[in-house]
């Protein structure tokens, strides 16, 4: 298994169910720099589905799906806007 | 203020259609006996029973003996679906199948599922190499209302097609190619309680549950000859009234369609043009499903949602999820044959300050 991006803010949601990932996110990745990286790493399985969607809907750019160290799912985001 | 309290759910279930409600009243009178029997009143309930098939095959532009009443749309689709498949066959199905085709799919053994696209439509080209048992592909999607190519799938196909039209029957004229199909009457207005299972003559189909002693070999129970009658009553008068009931739907569910999709970060999915008349589902960023659909009950609008919250499982709609949109924030809005233009103005001018507050309430 690769080694998880280095995100410049990295979002806990384990345990949080759908939407709250998803809130937690459109809250909080203005913290980075346009062209940084955001990862949200999530345990509700919607997050697979919705993160990706809220990029497209937001304008942002959807980089992919990695294991964050406790093999729990880790979705990361390029704030581009 | 429009007035508000109109039931928009008629995807999970259309209201009574008056021409059912006197047919049902007056068949409990006299379709009550077995009509199996020689007797007076099983005469007349066979009678009742032939008639409600008769209407049924003309309705749908089948023949007489394509048609059987079963228990309800699901035992339709098990047995359809079931029907056809050779033991040991693979199922492949749409990914964005009703939950009873899936069910069915996965009790027969290991299913695959056919891919669709960000419209939910399925992608004809991925079949090919899935197709080496049966396949089953609905007539149109119950959560987003996206027509299926049935037809076109068919013609590329060399094993059995099983079609889910509950979603679309009496609605639509049924699509071709199929050897197998299945509706449910209380979709179009029937009472519940009452399947329609079409099997095309000369199809392989083989009942997949043990036999029963009835008038038609393919269904099990003692049939219900007042519900059937009454849903072929509600299919003739919805497939009468079909013209002008569609196309006063498709324009409502245009406005909801155009509206929604005013509000900021809602997303409207599903084939703008290529649907069902009476159906749009569109998701809400940052929104709880099971909430908005509280919220909008409080407000007087029944609605449903296929987000994960309002669902009985933890699991996001199988069907959002294919299509790779929002499954969070869902929800589907069904009209009936009597919901009005005020109903929906009435819908949509509830719905910003809905979306609004919920966002507010978790600081977005």
């Amino acid at each position: 298994m690769s080694t998880p991006t280095t995100a410049d803010l990295e979002l806990d949601c384990r345990g949080m169910l759908c939407p709250l990932p998803i809130i937690e996110l459109g809250k909080r990745y203005a913290e980075v720099a346009v062209g940084g990286l955001v990862a949200v790493v999530a345990t509700d399985v919607a997050a697979r589905t919705d993160v990706p969607a809220w990029c497209r809907m937001r304008g942002q750019e959807y980089v992919g799906e990695e294991l964050a160290d406790d093999g729990s799912p880790r979705y990361v985001v390029r704030r581009v806007s | 203020m429009t007035n508000a309290a109109a039931y928009l759910d008629s995807a999970s279930s259309e209201p009574l259609h008056p021409a059912a409600r006197a047919t049902l009243l007056a068949a409990y009178d006299r379709g009550y006996a077995d009509p199996r029997r020689l007797h007076g009143p099983g005469r007349d309930a066979r009678l009742l029973l032939d008639n409600a098939r008769a209407v049924v095959a003309e309705c749908l532009d089948v023949r007489v003996d394509e048609v059987t009443f079963t228990a309800s749309g699901t035992d339709a689709v098990h047995r359809g679906l079931l029907g056809l498949r050779r033991v040991g066959a693979t199922v492949a199905h749409s990914a964005v199948e009703h939950s009873a085709v899936v069910h069915a799919a996965t009790w027969a053994g290991d299913p695959v599922e056919i891919p669709v696209d960000r419209a939910g439509r399925v992608r004809r080209e991925a079949i090919g190499p899935l197709a080496t048992g049966v396949v089953a592909v609905q007539s149109a999607n119950h959560e987003v209302g996206t027509l299926q190519p049935v037809a076109e799938i068919a013609a590329g196909l060399d094993v059995p097609l099983f079609v889910d039209a509950c979603a679309s029957m009496g609605r639509l004229p049924l699509p071709h190619g199929w050897d197998a199909l299945a509706g449910s009457a209380h979709k179009w207005g029937g009472p519940p309680g009452v399947g329609v299972l079409l099997v095309r003559k000369g199809a392989r189909w083989l009942n997949p549950f043990p036999g029963d002693d009835r008038i038609d070999e393919r269904s099990g129970g003692f049939e219900n000859v007042p519900a059937a009658l009454a849903a072929a009553a509600a299919l003739r008068a919805v497939v009468t009234e079909r013209d002008e009931v569609n196309a006063r739907q498709h324009a409502l569910v245009d406005r909801i369609r155009a509206s929604a999709a005013q509000v900021r970060d809602v997303e409207v999915v599903g084939d703008p043009v290529d649907r069902l008349p009476h159906l749009v589902t569109f998701s809400c960023l940052y929104v709880d499903g099971e909430a908005i659909v509280t919220e909008l009950d409080r407000r007087g609008y029944g609605v449903a949602s296929g987000s994960a919250c309002t669902a009985s499982t933890l699991t996001p709609s199988r069907v959002l999820e294919a299509m790779g949109v929002l499954t969070h924030g869902n929800v589907r809005v069904s009209l009936t044959r009597d919901t009005t233009a005020e109903d929906v103005d009435g819908f949509l001018a509830v719905l910003p300050d809905v979306v609004r507050d919920l966002r507010a309430e978790v600081g977005l």
